[in-house]
């Protein structure tokens, strides 16, 4: 799969100042934090690992006409790391339709960066055979829907499946069988070991109408409590909000490929047609940092441009 | 396991659905109506019209209107459709009179319902 060399430039780059960023870890002291690529970074020692999401290999309507283009863009800037990271995570929405040659662009994109790249699905992954085009292609090794955990940079990493068998309640589920294991998985470790959870729909409950939350994300939370550094990391509501709760630190990442509106300020969360040159006014430019305290959620605005 | 129902030749089968009953009617002479048909449209993550009220018989058309795939899942009658992507259809025949709720799969806070009387 090759990037079509028609893509005019400025147009592409106007999808850029929305789309196609990743999200850089980097780990010190036990705790995870986070940056835009292109932010400043000096090279160093530190462990540090990528996360990109919803790339949606396979969209073609307005609100991103090349989400190839966007993705291909996302991982060059990865490979312009100063510090390489240890490997990528790709928070689910892989693909659009779940279709053979939308994972093989992906596996083939991703592939370019040399990087390991762990994934879990998200709801747009498992369309195809009840889930197992993605588990044959990306979940080798997993266990039940594709749920797994793996040891990096004296970290504990937990990717959870919550996509799977959607009920009425409209909320993300991760289910019995997962939160079994989960509770079974972290038993051992001690409660120094800093943890990173990476699902497709966040954890919490970003905006019940819209579906932006798990059920039973709060049961898997329970069971990591003893836990003195957490970090959540999600995608699916294709723009960035933070929120820390006591040891806990949840973030949403953005789409590589086309943003959502707010919660509860479009009628619905269907892909946002951003104009071109006000994109920076736009809600996919800004970053939302709820900060929790024993006060009611804070909202701080914080402009990825600054 | 759900079943599995192909969204694909929707319009083709329905054609030749009309097409049938068509031919039945001028065969047998009869008065008698061609099977009812109704249609929900998907737009904006909502069904419309919900609730659906219809007869027994009545095939059901789901056209998806959104930027984003919409799927049909009704534990009920133990349908799955696959996935609509825009402008894609699917289609059911309600054969026994009920209730019916059903959600998207993809996007399970979409909730739609259709009454079916005898």
């Amino acid at each position: 799969m090759s990037i079509d060399p028609n893509l005019q430039r400025r147009g592409f780059l106007k999808c850029m100042t929305w789309a196609g960023t990743a999200m850089v870890w980097t780990v010190a002291g036990g705790v995870p934090r986070s940056r835009l690529i292109g932010s400043a970074e000096a090279a160093g020692n530190d462990f540090t690992f990528v996360q990109i999401s919803d790339s949606h290999l396979g969209f073609d309507k307005p609100a991103n006409t090349n989400v190839t283009a966007t993705l291909q863009e996302a991982l060059d800037n990865v490979g312009k790391l100063p510090n390489k990271p240890a490997f990528m995570i790709h928070t689910g929405d892989i693909t659009h339709l779940s279709k053979p040659a939308q994972f093989d662009t992906a596996a083939q994109l991703c592939g370019g960066t040399k990087l390991t790249m762990h994934t879990v699905p998200g709801e747009h992954d498992i369309l195809e055979e009840d889930g197992k085009s993605y588990l044959n292609r990306f979940g080798k090794g997993t266990k039940g829907d594709g749920w797994y955990s793996f040891d990096a940079g004296g970290v504990h990493f937990i990717g959870l499946v919550n996509v799977v068998n959607l009920q009425g309640n409209g909320l993300g589920s991760l289910g019995h069988d997962q939160l079994e294991w989960l509770e079974d998985d972290v038993k051992p470790l001690t409660a120094s070991t800093p943890i990173v959870v990476f699902a497709h729909v966040p954890l919490w409950v970003v905006y019940q109408d819209w579906g932006w939350g798990t059920s039973d994300g709060a049961q898997a939370l329970s069971y990591l409590k003893k836990f003195g550094s957490v970090t959540v990391l999600n995608g699916h509501i294709h723009q960035t909000l933070q929120k820390v709760e006591g040891n806990v630190a949840f973030h949403t990442a953005r789409s590589t490929a086309f943003p959502q509106p707010a919660p509860g300020s479009a009628k619905s969360p269907g892909p946002m047609v951003v104009p071109a040159g006000e994109l920076k006014q736009y809600l996919g430019i800004a970053s939302v940092k709820l900060v929790s305290s024993k006060a009611p959620l804070a909202i701080v605005d914080t402009s990825l441009a600054g | 396991m759900n079943e599995m129902l192909e969204p694909g030749g929707n319009a083709r089968r329905l054609l030749l659905r009309r097409a049938l009953a068509a031919g039945i009617i001028v065969a047998i002479g009869s008065h008698k109506a061609k099977a009812a048909e109704a249609q929900i449209v998907v737009d904006n993550f909502t069904f419309s019209p919900t609730p659906l009220n219809v007869k027994v018989g009545t095939t059901v058309t789901w056209v998806n209107h959104d930027d984003i795939p919409h799927s049909i899942v009704c534990p009920t009658l133990k349908v799955k459709s696959h996935p609509m992507d825009t402008d894609e259809s699917f289609t059911y025949t309600f054969d026994q009179a009920g209730t019916y709720d059903y959600i998207c799969g993809l996007h399970p806070h979409m909730h739609g319902q259709v009454v079916v009387a005898a």
